[in-house]
């Protein structure tokens, strides 16, 4: 069997980065004359299995009951996996499927590859691309194991056509076995809205140079808000408890997309770039102009940004009060 | 409580990217003149083990790697640190072995070590960061897993667990043995061990076991190959916004600002 699966574990539903994973596994199952199914588990269905019905060929909803668990979750997926045995198993980018990937590749005597920028078919191999050393290199990857279980970085990639006719959605309902030797007992919301980060158009960003978290409050929070923009942090303003690390952008943090990444105080170290490298405009202020981030940039200003933040959201004013 | 926590030894990291070389034929990194350092996340997770071990006495660390021999500066610091006992596989053979000889060669180490409640791995290296060996460790081993985790607190017999998620953070309770990924957070941060404990750990017991100790054969390629290293040249030319006063050029960023976000 050469048929493409794609997992959707994350709670966000049929968000961007579900839509960027529905779109590689498209191009992969195209490339390889195969059919393209999704699995779904029931806490996101029905809503989800109808929406993502209208680009894959068939939908697996499985009925397993609850929110996510660890342990029966991925007893779930890999029972599933095992009755479809597809070729490639492509995971999204969130906690929860960073988590279940090395594993259930091992659990279906395959391999695993995370962190994926591109994919593609090399004479019958699985090839894929990811970034290594910080960002500061990539490497190709050639799959020595069948099902090939991906996690990418799923917004990256393009969103698939709608069919004519919308996949086939089926239920499925498993026996896993009750398993309490981890339990999430608690889930605490810290993001500062409903969206993710790695959904967002417009990004503003805040580093080491901020100096405190009250400038991250009272100058690029209302500067975010302005853009309609989503607030984040380099590593360094994070360490420092300046804000939440669920705002982290970086080789550790969040892997962002925006159309708009603006860049403030942060000098552009490659570990922080390796987050941003798929954004597609990287603006910076920043005073040192020999600051890495400037190599990086579309467009940028030499300037203390204590200078130039205040000023900017004038003139964002006086720009979308003249259009309105 | 007896914990296990493995540790990498690494490139530096924090080496400028102007410095960075990769060797294409070789695929891998130039070491040039960068230092070897202990994985950030391995110290993390070295250190969150000091932590419990604060909090509940009877608790006994050991730190395990697999490495060149070079790896043993990095279990000497975890010893200076106040690690227990420390482990090291000697890898003469491969510079990047596939995240699957990495796990079976620590599974094997482990058996030969004895039997652990806790496991502990950073989430990932800052060379390949593949991010693998704690799930595919727990595979190996029958265990359950969490990752991400940034706290670990002893609680009737078992183990209350803080992890980071993408949205906030998770607490868990778990049963022991547990193998946990840890990932940094403002708490544990790695201490740093005094100069005369760094001294005193070269002459502290240190376990060295070749692959053949183990009854390990390595195979290539056996998971996955990398097939090409290389430097992306992606840099793009700054427009720096121009004009004859800060509010000239600021009023020229809000207006590049708002030609790309198509903002109204």
């Amino acid at each position: 069997m050469n048929d493409v699966v794609i997992c959707l574990l994350s709670p966000a539903g049929f968000d961007r980065a579900a839509q960027g994973l529905a779109g590689a596994g498209r191009r992969l199952a195209e490339q390889l004359g195969s059919q393209l199914t999704a699995i779904v588990l029931s806490q996101q269905s029905p809503a989800i299995a109808q929406e993502v019905a209208t680009v894959v060929d068939k939908v697996i909803v499985v009925v397993d009951g609850g929110e996510y668990q660890p342990e029966p979750a991925l007893s779930a997926l890999t029972e599933t996996c095992r009755q479809l045995s597809p070729a490639t198993v492509l995971l999204g980018n969130d906690t929860y499927s960073q988590e279940v990937t090395p594993r259930l590749a091992y659990r279906l005597g395959g391999a695993a590859v995370g962190d994926v920028v591109e994919i593609t078919v090399h004479e019958q191999a699985l090839r894929v691309a990811r970034q290594v050393y910080g960002g500061k290199a990539q490497a190709t990857i050639e799959l020595k194991r069948t099902p090939a279980v991906l996690w990418t970085r799923s917004r990256s990639f393009a969103p698939a056509n709608r069919l004519s006719e919308p996949g086939n959605i089926t239920e499925l309902s498993l026996e896993i076995p009750i398993d309490t030797r981890t339990k999430i007992v608690e889930r605490k919301r810290e993001s500062q809205s409903e969206q993710r980060l790695e959904e967002a158009r417009v990004i503003v960003s805040g580093g080491r140079g901020i100096g405190g978290p009250e400038p991250f409050n009272d100058e690029l929070k209302p500067l975010a808000e302005l853009l309609g923009a989503q607030l984040a942090a380099s590593r360094a303003a994070c360490d420092a408890g300046w804000v939440p690390p669920t705002l982290q952008v970086g080789q550790t943090g969040k892997k962002v997309t925006p159309d708009l990444y603006l860049a403030i105080a942060i000098t552009g170290a490659s570990q922080h770039m390796a987050g941003i490298s798929e954004a597609k405009n990287i603006a910076a202020i920043n005073t040192d102009p020999d600051a890495p981030i400037f190599k990086h940039c579309r467009f940028g200003i030499v300037e203390d940004y204590r200078k130039v933040v205040p000023l900017l959201r004038q003139k964002l004013i006086a720009i979308q009060n003249s259009q309105t | 409580m007896n914990i296990l926590v493995c540790i990498k030894q690494i490139l530096d990291p924090e080496i400028p990217a102007r410095e960075f070389r990769v060797d294409p034929a070789k695929r891998e990194a130039e070491r040039g003149n960068a230092n070897l350092v202990t994985n950030i996340f391995c110290e993390n997770a070295l250190e969150t083990a000091l932590q419990f071990r604060e909090a509940l006495s009877e608790t006994k660390i050991s730190v395990l790697s697999f490495g060149a021999s070079t790896a043993e500066d990095s279990l000497r610091k975890a010893l200076a640190m106040k690690a227990d006992a420390a482990a090291l596989v000697i890898n003469d053979k491969t510079s990047n072995p596939d995240p699957l000889t990495v796990t079976q060669v620590l599974a094997a180490a482990i058996r030969k070590l004895g039997s652990f409640d806790l496991i502990m791995v950073g989430r990932e290296a800052g060379d390949w960061g593949a991010g693998q060996t704690a799930g595919l460790l727990a595979e190996e081993l029958k265990m359950p897993c969490v990752s991400f985790v940034d706290r670990i607190e002893p609680m009737n017999g078992g183990l209350r667990l803080n992890r980071q998620t993408d949205s906030g953070s998770e607490v868990l309770e778990a049963q022991t043995p547990l193998v946990v990924s840890i990932t940094n957070d403002e708490h544990n941060v790695p201490r740093i061990p005094k100069v005369r404990d760094v001294m005193m750990s070269y002459r502290q017991p240190l376990t060295q076991w070749t692959l053949a100790d183990l009854g390990y054969q390595l195979e290539d390629d056996k998971y996955y190959q990398v097939v090409d290293l290389s430097i992306p040249q992606k840099e793009s030319r700054c427009e720096f916004v121009t004009g004859d006063t800060l509010d000239e050029r600021v009023e020229s960023l809000a207006k590049r600002i708002t030609e790309v976000t198509s903002l109204l």
